[in-house]
């Protein structure tokens, strides 16, 4: 399954996901967690900014939103 | 029996409705003020009493949810079998709303300050009897992860999940009883925003707190309610019991150390000391003595454990889901429903690449419109009510120093406060319908990638777009920025936004000195245009600023934009209400005391040490002149004129007027004279003064307007000792730059001290804009004589 692994923030409008692995061990990783986006959860690209980031996630039954700089800490397989 | 109030914490994630909760347990005379040492705001409420008759029409109803699960339907079981005899306890309850927080990691301000309180390490704070966590019932999995955490602190827990009516329309079902078994606590549904299960939280909160009578229990004809009964869960359920074997081994280790060395920590805080410690929670816990040994156990079981796999926070993380999975695995079942992707096809225009951002413009344009235009009538009655009360008070007393302390120093004080209350008010309406309808975390997601250009977040906009009517509610409004970095570069840039006040002073100084020349047919007019570049100077120079505060204060706090995007749902008009008058009056009573000194004060300035005599006896004169019908209106006209030249004398010998003409020297570099000195000097706690006191130092008295034609020929006839006019093109401009960039208004900088809960911050905002304003306007005013 290692081709479709790449980072959530490539991941594109519509695309879903299944969360691999948070990159790190900082503040932004263990927030990233609490928020529930943990390895094995499905999450779904729902929308970018008008201005192309931050974008909006759908994960474990709410939305959230993440800047590049957070998705791309983010590991995903990209589910066909 | 009287005892003393039982303490109970009330914690939630962001959005759950937590403080309409808090509302609806308390009523609205909730004590607001902030925890000492930091910026996070410390709310506490007496409960309201839970009558009698309430108590026996509610108990039966604790049925209610498991009801809703086994049929999916919200009918009203019958309780008519139940029978209580009550002995409610006279135990009054003190809640504590406690900061919106996704987890008690103890690594932000607002964590590290509700462990302290559920610890009971907050000074001044008792540690709380019993915990209400509230969660969104739409979305229980997630908000879980601090209920997780807080159980583990051992105190008597309530889980509340709230926005219950929304749970149903969302596909959602919740098997109530058997998740209230699983966790061991009891669960009450609530929806705060409609006051709909409060009364049964109540008697669950008097339960919790030991106030109720066992007999009160509902009788066993009704089994859902026995599972509901509190029963602290045993360290065996939490879940860091799925945590790996060596941490818990550690955690044992350290806390049986500690303990042994007298310090009194529980294990919940011994597990945040070994996971993070970025907000200082052994600062707090272990004493300054034992600092040095306890470092170096920390640091040997942070290698231990590192030997073995365990570091990061995943492994937290990882086992506190894996608990929520397991307990609520096959309770909670999820459907498609139309309202969820309602939310998400409304969120498709919103955040639209174009039409997102044209309904982002339109929603700022009417908030902005309304703190300017709909605020300006209420200002205007206060301004009335205000002179009204000044005249009032001037026909009881003669002229004379309590006259004149209670006029111009008190009336007009307290008047400069209260007439800003219209526009926070309208702001924190429009604020507080975006916030519960849910659009304003959009705005901020609309908005970021723009804001982040220049070091803020997106939810930085709509606080410096207010700041342009009042930074006052500009200010009070970056307490909806999260992230503490982004708020004080926010809150700090907010005063240079051109408010309102600044405005009658562009205009006198365009109008007067400014050529009134017209360009492409009279469309375009300099004079326009010199008040546009004023209006946008002091949000261009916020963006170096803003660079700079992030560059050299605010370093290596790293921003972060992990926000919750809400579904979107009609706000509640108690919420509003709540939330605005919460506002008003929290600023009423904090800056008012202090503007209200500092007015008194600079009044007492102006008017000491000179002989104020000969000004009231024609005073005095000139009142009876008034009244008298013979009196003609040449010679009041004379006396008008003698005491305003008089006084223009009194004003240039006060202590003001002295410290003006010690400045001259300062502000000769600006192009100004000492008379402009003293005006600028006295116009610091609040800038539109100057206007007023341009008046009086121009022997006009303290009636001049903007529009004022003979405040502007006095102006233009004022001479240097040399004869040549002081007020020339150049000065005029480099006024206008230093008023642009300077804080000269006492209620922000006091706004700013009640925001930031220090007085480093307005000193710095004062130091750093009143610089910049004097180079601004130094460098303006040789430029232009340069240039011209």
């Amino acid at each position: 399954m290692l081709p479709s692994r790449m980072t959530l923030s490539e991941l594109q409008i519509g695309e879903t996901g299944v969360i691999a692995d948070v990159v790190g061990s900082d503040n932004v990783a263990a927030r990233l967690l609490e928020m529930g986006l943990l390895p094995g959860e499905t999450i779904e690209v729902i929308g970018r900014a008008p201005m192309g980031d931050p974008t909006e996630y759908s994960v474990v039954g709410y939305r959230i939103s993440l800047r590049k700089v957070e998705s791309a800490r983010v590991q995903v397989d990209k589910a066909s | 029996m009287k005892q003393t109030p039982a303490t109970v914490a009330l914690i939630g994630n962001p959005n759950t409705g937590k403080s309409s909760l808090f509302n609806a347990l308390c009523g609205s005379k909730a004590r607001v003020g902030n925890y000492p040492g930091v910026t996070v705001e410390h709310k506490t409420g007496r409960m309201i009493p839970l009558a009698n008759a309430e108590l026996s029409a509610h108990a039966g109803s604790n049925r209610k949810p498991a009801k809703l699960d086994a049929t999916g339907s919200n009918s009203q079981p019958s309780s008519g079998n139940d029978r209580f005899s009550h002995e409610l306890g006279s135990r009054e309850i003190d809640m504590v709303d406690l900061p919106g927080t996704y987890s008690l990691a103890a690594r932000s301000a607002d964590e590290a300050v509700s462990v302290d309180v559920l610890s009971g390490n907050m000074p001044g704070v008792r540690r709380p009897d019993a915990v209400v966590v509230i969660v969104d019932a739409t979305n229980i999995e997630r908000n879980l992860y601090l209920f997780s955490q807080v159980i583990e602190l051992g105190l008597p827990t309530i889980l509340v999940l709230n926005m219950w009516d929304r749970v149903e329309p969302t596909g959602i079902t919740v098997d109530i009883p058997n998740l209230a078994r699983g966790l061991g606590v009891p669960i009450v549904c609530t929806c705060a925003s409609k006051r709909s299960g409060i009364d049964l939280l109540r008697l669950e909160i008097y339960r919790a707190v030991g106030a109720l009578s066992p007999t009160v229990m509902p009788s066993p004809a009704t089994p859902s309610t026995a599972q509901l009964q509190p029963a602290i869960p045993t360290p065996s359920e939490y879940a860091s019991a799925g945590f790996p074997d060596a941490f818990r081994t550690e955690v044992e280790s350290l806390g049986n150390w500690l303990r042994g060395a007298g310090v009194a920590v529980d294990s919940f805080q011994v597990q945040r000391l070994l996971i993070d410690d970025a907000a200082g929670l052994s600062h707090r816990v272990i004493p300054q003595a034992l600092t040095k040994t306890f470092t170096e156990q920390l640091t040997s079981a942070k290698a231990r454990l590192n030997d073995v796999g365990v570091s990061g926070p995943l492994f937290e993380t990882r086992a506190r889901y894996g608990w929520i999975k397991k307990k609520t695995s096959g309770l909670i079942t999820r459907t498609n429903s139309p309202q969820k992707s309602n939310s998400d096809w409304i969120d498709r225009w919103l955040t639209h690449r174009w039409f997102g951002l044209l309904f982002f413009v339109a929603i700022m344009f009417l908030v902005f419109q309304s703190i300017t235009l709909v605020a300006s009538w209420p200002m205007a009655w206060i301004d009335d009510a205000q002179n009204w009360l000044g005249a009032t008070v001037e026909g009881f007393l003669a002229p004379g120093p309590l006259r004149s302390l209670l006029v111009d120093g008190v009336i007009a004080g307290v008047g400069s406060v209260i007439i800003f209350l219209p526009q926070i008010a309208i702001l924190f309406f429009f604020i507080a319908i975006l916030e519960d309808c849910g659009y304003m975390s959009r705005a901020a997601f609309v908005m970021d990638k723009f804001m982040s250009s220049i070091g803020m977040s997106g939810k930085s906009f709509l606080p410096l777009m207010s700041s342009f009517a009042c930074a006052i509610p500009g200010i009070m409004a970056t307490r909806t920025i999260d992230n503490r970095k982004d708020r004080m570069v926010t809150l700090l840039v907010a005063p240079l936004m051109s408010c309102s006040a600044r405005l009658p002073v562009y205009v006198l100084m365009v109008s007067a000195f400014v050529p009134d020349l017209r360009y492409a047919g009279g469309w375009l007019s300099l004079q326009g245009f010199v008040l546009f570049a004023m209006q946008s100077l002091g949000a261009l120079v916020a963006i170096p600023v803003a660079w700079l505060l992030k560059r050299f204060f605010f370093q290596g706090e790293t921003s972060t934009f992990i926000m919750e995007l809400s579904s979107y749902k009609w706000p509640s008009w108690r919420v509003i209400v709540a939330r605005v008058w919460e506002r008003v009056l929290s600023f009423i009573s904090r800056a008012g005391t202090l503007i209200f000194i500092t007015s008194v004060l600079v009044w007492a300035a102006a008017y000491f040490p000179m002989s104020h005599a000969t000004v009231n006896k024609s005073l005095t004169e000139l009142e009876a002149m008034r009244l008298a019908p013979d009196s003609s209106a040449e010679s009041i006209a004379q006396l008008e004129d003698s005491i305003n030249r008089e006084r223009s004398r009194l004003i240039e010998g006060s202590f003001l007027g002295v410290a003006g003409h010690t400045l001259e020297p300062i502000v000769k570099p600006l192009g100004w004279d000492g008379r402009i000195g003293i005006a600028v000097l006295a116009s610091f706690p609040a800038r539109e003064v100057i206007i007023a006191t341009l008046g009086t130092i121009y022997a006009l008295g303290g009636e001049a307007t903007e529009e004022h034609d003979g405040l502007k020929s006095q102006m233009r006839a004022a001479t240097w000792p040399d004869g040549s006019p002081v007020f020339t093109l150049a000065t005029a401009l480099s006024i206008m730059v230093f008023f642009a960039l300077c804080a000269q208004c006492a209620s922000t900088l006091m706004t700013i001290r009640r925001e930031t809960n220090s007085w480093r911050w307005p000193i710095f905002s004062f130091v750093y804009m009143t610089t910049l304003a004097y180079l601004g306007a130094m460098l303006t005013y040789h430029l232009v004589k340069l240039w011209l």
